[in-house]
């Protein structure tokens, strides 16, 4: 393989790992097939179907690779909970729905090497024996969906997709779906409903676990993106030498998108758990913007828990004893942000600094939620609008102290009663940002009686409520 | 040390398919594949429910039905269980609360409705679904049989904290001849999408809008206008689809609701109806899964107007003079008067029809009356139409199976009654609730050449109106009586007001004429009730060898093969 030039600035930073970034921003490369050949694509493929299917699964297994999507579970086990003695055909679905705020890696591979994802499908599809699958791409890629159709049509010229691929007898048949703009879209039984031409209502689980009873009642497997890129590495390095690289439980690279207030935003393929956030928010990212300080971190996507920069965190030391570190400790990987009480989800870091209005953060994350919830469950359907109409009223100034403990106690009451896990993403943020911001949520308000009626609707009915006397 | 019996609790319940759970405490045994939202209730630990209805699928989206759940911690391998004195393995409560409809139970379960978990859930829930509701029940037809109004007072906090501008959405919206919608009295459980689509099969609603402006719509294009609409309103828990016909015309706490059979056609549909003072205000489905699973026709339910309409007979009406108007009488005046014109009437003349639209009780006192009188001619009016496919039966004659057993042979005589009334071998003619201008093939000439006419019937019609003597009947809600529909069962008429006015009852009017003619059976002349009327027929017929008032219940039962079946019922048969 030639050495690798990239662009004129877009160099990527020494301490980053390209993997699975390898092409992207890569000077001369673009998304056609014979770029991609030329540079060795598809031999992995042509390795993987020397093996036989549960071969692969186990090589997937024993790479401990950890879906991409947000949730981190491990991928090579969710291909083993296809019912044993399975009659009806297996799906794979790529979940190309990337529409986490903060977050911004997929919409690079699908943009710029989208065969790689095809190699890492196929692969795939070859371990569970699927004969169809569908990438599931946001309606906010049409480029991409170009892309990706031209790249398809590529894969199936070139023997790699169709009948009978590289002479082995196997079929598979991958098409593009394009979803209609909702974030809901992007949960996986949510998805297999917009694949069927439903409203995208989650399914609830039980019963409806994709891999059981997943797209028109048959075993699916739903990945992400950057999850099957990264199948294509396991095998291309080996299971055991994929494990052995990064974080002891979540190994391989990461793609970490930096957005907000840093000097050098951008995405950053780094080998999990390599470095803590200090190292990378100050030494890739080129720290704080001049003259300001970091406040506050969202380590995984906007559904993610708050971080305070100066917030005190208790850690253990190998021998067991107890210290203190602070947020730019945490190693970046699954566990390490999980044990303090935040989720690195699907890698997307927002940071703010010291100019940044907590309670507006919140509300713009609140407007984001109250759109997007599907509405098919009550809690999460009636209490995002409560939750963004609080904090609009916070912002404005036209708060009381106990609407903050309200505000708080909505998200309570949503988190953890809803069908899907949306509903944890639109509470957390609310729960985290009032708890460790309080005091600048307080700072809004002004003791005024809580139960005044705040609307000019609500005003006039009270009219007839109060006797005047 | 515990010491577990010796045979365990979860063998002794496998024996025989079944699974132990815990609730509140309590162990109880539950067949397997019982949901916990059934189980709990069976065993009287409410669960509230929006969404779950057990002739649908599942949603699982109100979330209303949180409980809380625990299982046994799961085993380490290599370690054996530890059974408890009790033979149970401890229970590890779960931090989230499931939903009830969607899961099962499972052996040594535990689950907690009255813990703070689930109460903390429940109020949350009904919070939030207030939050954007009109609270607008002292103008809604649901108020007092609303399910977001009492799991409010049963589950809820009594305070609202919600002081926002609340969404808006459509109100009253007509989305079908026979039902409106209010959207924003709505708590999308799609109880009503799942109805159309899976048991009326016409998927024309469906969910618009994002977010907080969900709000169920029709395809565009489309109404709602299925002859099963009706039932969405029915199993709309809150007051969104409300009825056209009902619309504020009663408070439902002021209506009394008797559960009876519908009439209109074989299959016997079990309804309730709804009454106050002596006025049918509307009729709904009453569920029996062997005959009406929860749901009705629209038409049938909406037959009920000639009840209290104006074309009731009130009284006894007489034409004393040829050309003469009918003037109204008494009850004793114009049963003498009939007796005497029976007396006169030669048999051999005179031709009877009756109608499979009464009751066996009925049908049986006529038959005594035409063997006092000695006739022959005698048939019923046959009603045969198109089967729906789901509940209206081919047969529109609600007792054909009835009037077989009871008179023999019918649908036969008909014809020969109409030639002989034509050739005039028949001068006279008893019909008792038909009209013969109408199904039966008669014209008005054919009556008005009649020598004599009498007519037992409750409303107003071109057969009472050629009537020399006219005795005001009443209708199926006024009466008791039993009826076997088209598979053979034998079901129950409850009296749900008092007969309108004068009227009365056929099988009386008839056991009164028979007395009048110097019958001296006893046992048909002395009959107080229509239960005692059916105890002398068990007596006589062996399909109704047992049978009393009380063994029928509230579900009949089945006292023939037929062959014939209702194709709901076998498809939802089919579905389990």
């Amino acid at each position: 393989m030639s050495e690798i030039i990239y662009k004129p600035g877009r160099e990527p930073h020494p301490r980053e790992t390209r993997r699975i970034f390898r092409n992207i921003d890569r000077k001369g490369y673009d998304p056609s097939i014979k770029c991609f050949i030329k540079d060795g694509g598809y031999e992995t493929l042509k390795k993987a179907m020397e093996m036989e299917p549960a071969a692969v699964t186990e090589e997937v297994k024993k790479s401990g690779l950890r879906g991409r999507g947000g949730a981190g579970f491990p991928t090579g086990v969710k291909w083993t909970f296809i019912p044993k003695g399975n009659t009806k055909p297996v799906y794979v679905v790529c979940n190309c729905d990337e529409s986490e705020p903060g977050t911004f890696k997929d919409r690079f591979v699908v943009h710029q090497d989208p065969h790689q994802l095809i190699e890492g499908m196929i692969i795939a599809c070859y371990a569970v024996q699927a004969h169809f699958g569908v990438i599931y791409m946001r309606e906010e890629f049409p480029e991409a969906a170009k892309i990706m159709q031209k790249a398809l049509k590529e894969a199936e010229e070139a023997g790699f997709l169709g009948e009978n691929i590289l002479g082995k007898g196997y079929d598979l048949k991958i098409i593009l779906h394009r979803g209609a703009g909702a974030y809901i879209c992007g949960e996986e039984t949510g998805l297999i409903n917009s694949i069927e031409g439903l409203r995208p209502y989650p399914r609830i689980k039980p019963p409806f676990f994709p891999a059981a009873i997943g797209l028109y009642g048959c075993p699916t497997i739903v990945n992400n993106v950057e999850s099957l890129c990264q199948v294509r590495q396991v095998l291309m390095r080996g299971g055991e030498a994929y494990a052995a690289e990064g974080a002891q439980r979540s190994p391989g690279t990461r793609i970490i998108g930096v957005s907000g207030d840093v000097k050098r935003p951008g995405y950053y393929e780094i080998i999990s758990g390599s470095m803590t956030f200090g190292e990378l928010l100050y030494d890739v990212c080129g720290g704080p913007r001049r003259g300001r300080k970091f406040k506050a971190i969202i380590p995984g996507g906007a559904s993610a828990k708050v971080m305070r920069c100066d917030e005190v965190l208790k850690g253990r030391n190998s021998d067991g004893s107890v210290k203190q570190l602070s947020i730019f400790d945490v190693p970046l990987d699954l566990d390490s942000i999980a044990q303090h009480g935040s989720m690195s989800g699907s890698g997307g870091i927002i940071v703010m600094d010291d100019s940044r209005s907590m309670p507006k953060v919140l509300n713009n994350i609140n407007r984001f939620y109250a759109w997007e919830s599907c509405g098919q469950c009550s809690p999460c359907r009636e209490g995002n609008p409560w939750m963004l109409k609080l904090s609009t009223r916070i912002c404005e100034g036209k708060a009381s102290p106990e609407d903050v403990d309200l505000l708080k106690s909505v998200a309570d009451n949503i988190c953890g009663r809803t069908v899907c896990a949306f509903g944890e993403a639109c509470s957390w943020p609310t729960q985290a940002f009032t708890t460790k911001f309080r005091e600048e949520f307080l700072a809004l308000t002004k003791p005024i009686n809580a139960l005044k009626p705040h609307s000019a609707e609500a005003k006039e009915a009270r009219k007839f409520l109060t006797r005047e006397d | 040390m515990s010491t577990p019996p010796a045979i365990l609790p979860k063998d002794a319940a496998a024996a025989e398919g079944k699974v132990n759970v815990q609730i509140n405490g309590k162990w109880y045994r539950f067949p397997k594949g019982t949901r916990i939202a059934d189980a709990c209730n069976s065993v009287g630990a409410h669960v509230p429910c929006f969404c779950y209805h057990p002739k649908l699928s599942i949603a699982g989206s109100c979330r209303m039905c949180l409980v809380e759940q625990g299982m046994p911690p799961r085993q380490a391998p290599g370690t054996t269980p530890q059974y408890g004195d009790d033979g149970y393995l401890p229970i590890s409560w779960m931090p989230r609360a499931v939903i009830a409809c969607a899961n099962t139970v499972a052996e040594n379960m535990g689950i907690r409705t009255t813990s703070k978990l689930t109460e903390e859930a429940r109020r949350g829930v009904l919070e939030f679904l207030l939050s954007n509701h009109p609270l607008d029940c002292p103008i809604c037809d649901q108020a007092g049989e609303c399910k977001l109004q009492e799991y409010t007072t049963d589950y809820g906090s009594g305070t609202h904290r919600f002081t926002e501008e609340k969404t808006k959405k459509g109100k009253n919206l007509s989305i079908g001849p026979r039902v409106n919608l209010d959207q924003e009295r709505c708590v999308l459980c799609r109880r009503c999408v799942r109805f159309m689509k899976e048991i009326a099969g016409q998927d024309v609603l469906g969910v618009v809008g994002r977010g907080t402006h969900n709000a169920i719509a029709c395809y565009p294009g489309t109404q709602l206008d299925s002859n099963y609409s009706m039932n969405v309103v029915d199993i709309c828990p809150v007051g969104a689809m409300t009825s056209k016909d009902f619309r504020f015309k009663m408070r439902v706490w002021f209506l009394k609701s008797t559960p009876t059979i519908d009439v209109n056609c074989g299959t016997g549909t079990n309804i309730n109806i709804w009454t106050r003072e002596q006025q049918v205000y509307r009729i709904t489905p009453r569920q029996n899964d062997a005959v009406n699973s929860c749901w009705m026709p629209d038409d049938h339910r909406l037959n009920y107007k000639f009840i209290n309409g104006p074309q009731r007979i009130t009284t006894p009406l007489v034409k004393t003079d040829a050309g003469a108007q009918q003037r109204p009488s008494t009850w004793d005046a114009t049963l003498g008067m009939v007796v005497e014109q029976l007396h006169r009437m030669a048999p051999s003349e005179t031709a009877l029809i009756c109608s499979a639209r009464m009751t066996n009780e009925e049908l049986y006192m006529v038959r005594a009356l035409s063997k006092q009188l000695g006739i022959t001619k005698m048939d019923i009016v046959p009603r045969k139409g198109e089967s729906d496919g789901m509940l209206v039966s081919e047969d529109r004659n609600p007792n054909s199976n009835g009037a077989k057993l009871i008179l023999g042979k019918t649908g036969a005589g008909l014809a020969n009654i109409r030639r002989g009334v034509r050739n005039n071998t028949i001068r006279f003619m008893i019909v008792l609730g038909e009209d013969l201008t109408e199904e039966a093939g008669f014209t008005a000439e054919d009556l008005a050449g009649l020598e004599y006419l009498l007519v037992v019937h409750h409303s107003e019609n071109a057969t009472t109106k050629a009537a020399d003597v006219v005795l005001p009947g009443v209708t199926f809600a006024e009466k008791y009586g039993t009826m076997i529909n088209v598979t053979g069962r034998i079901q129950r008429l409850n009296k749900a007001i008092e007969p309108i006015g004068d009227s009365r009852s056929d099988w009386e009017i008839c056991r009164n004429l028979s007395e009048g003619l110097g019958c001296d059976c006893v046992r048909v002349i002395a009959c107080p009730t229509p239960m005692s009327v059916l105890d002398e027929m068990a007596q006589e017929f062996e399909p109704l060898e047992g049978i009393t008032w009380g063994n029928i219940g509230n579900e009949g039962k089945v006292i023939m093969e037929t062959g014939v079946t209702i194709p709901l019922i076998e498809r939802e048969k089919a579905k389990k």
